[in-house]
């Protein structure tokens, strides 16, 4: 069985599983691509952003209570 | 052949050498030739169409230039006032947040709210930001709430009807140094010290203005008079601001040790100015990057499908294939 026959069997025959494969990839690809490019936004602005100095307070913070 | 080819050349230009006729005569059988176009040419440039299109263009370009450059073009124009009325154009300064995805510096905003909390504050406000707005940004709900916690907010009524003071909440507005605008005016001999929430946004050049306005005060030059009380900037248009310069090295003592220089002070609190206008900035800019990726891959996509879909259109040839006579 060649790989475009079992894609077909496997995603392309019936409706329903075609669907839900298409909304399966969507969710998996915003959150993937979310990721990635939450990733790559941090890395190129290391040190800057409030995550990067929160440390500093919030354990600031914490020891006078 | 190629005798005849070598024999041809130099019988041709012994033939042209020896009638002088003939030159002219090609030159009168090319203008012969082109004069077809030329009368098309001259069609061409008295057509109507030429003209309302030329017509078009030129009221077009005034008018562009008019819009971008404010007087028409090619006329000479006489001002009263000086080129320093409309102030100095500040420089680009090299904003860590400058760049299409840099976020702002946000231990930055952080000594810049403190350098408006203790120089700014005493004569201008920050009406559009509540200490909430610091959370996640700047500080923490801790430190937000402690800050709110130091200011006291009239609340009310009670059950007696009366109006109340209760310590401020993480909700609250930041105060502002006086009450009202007539109040501002007066304790500042007539100008009213704007509002700072979006005063990056308010001013033509933005953060870079700002940034020159505050470390920009020098002495006035020869031959211009400053009104007492009033103090020389050649950012400010017209030159003569009401507020006096307030940015002194070591003004204040950064929590996190970082030298309190006047420049480091401005670009400080400039960047935490900058944050109070755009506070969706960081947001919009990691949006952006997500979208240009986006949006360029299914352009790319979509340009690969037409090409794709097209093309044994645009290859076919059509040929045609005469009936056969079949009575032969």
């Amino acid at each position: 069985m060649s790989f475009s026959t079992t894609l077909y069997n496997t995603f392309f025959r019936r409706n329903s599983i075609f669907v839900g494969t298409v909304f399966a990839g969507a969710f998996a690809f915003g959150i993937g691509f979310d990721t990635g490019a939450t990733a790559f936004f941090d890395r190129w602005n290391r040190g800057k952003q409030w995550k990067d100095i929160r440390h500093k307070y919030v354990e600031a913070a914490e020891e006078e209570e | 052949m190629l005798a005849r080819q070598l024999s041809k050349g130099p019988a041709l230009s012994a033939l042209r050498r020896k009638n002088p006729l003939s030159i002219p005569r090609a030159f009168a059988v090319r203008n012969a030739s082109t004069a077809s176009s030329s009368s098309a040419f001259e069609s061409f440039l008295n057509s109507r169409l030429t003209l309302a299109s030329v017509s078009l263009f030129t009221a077009g370009s005034v008018a562009w230039y008019t819009h971008l450059y404010g007087s028409l073009p090619f006329l000479g124009q006489v001002h009263a006032s000086h080129a320093s009325e409309e102030g100095l154009h500040p420089p680009d300064y090299p904003w860590p947040h400058a760049g299409l995805i840099d976020t702002f510096d946000h231990a930055s905003i952080r000594r810049g709210y403190q350098v408006y909390r203790e120089v700014c504050a005493a004569c201008h406000s920050l009406d559009r930001i509540a200490w909430r707005n610091f959370v996640g940004v700047s500080h923490t709900v801790d430190e937000a709430r402690a800050m709110a916690e130091e200011v006291e907010y009239q609340d009310g009524p009670d059950d007696q009807g009366e109006m109340f003071m209760r310590p401020g909440k993480i909700a609250d507005y930041l105060p502002g140094p006086y009450p009202n605008e007539e109040a501002a005016r007066a304790g500042n001999a007539g100008a009213l010290p704007p509002d700072l929430s979006l005063i990056v946004k308010a001013r033509h050049g933005g953060a870079n203005y700002v940034y020159a306005l505050i470390t920009g005060y020098v002495d006035p030059p020869a031959g211009v008079e400053v009104r007492e009380g009033m103090n020389y900037n050649p950012f400010f248009p017209g030159g003569a601001i009401g507020m006096a310069r307030v940015l002194f090295d070591g003004l204040v003592e950064y929590e996190d040790g970082t030298p309190a220089t006047t420049s480091q002070m401005a670009k400080d609190v400039v960047t935490f100015l900058h944050w109070a206008a755009e506070p969706e900035h960081d947001d919009r800019k990691k949006n952006g990057i997500k979208a240009v990726i986006l949006f360029s891959t299914l352009t790319l996509l979509s340009l690969y499908v037409k090409r794709f879909k097209w093309t044994p259109i645009k290859n076919r040839k059509i040929l045609y294939d005469p009936p056969v006579d079949k009575k032969h």
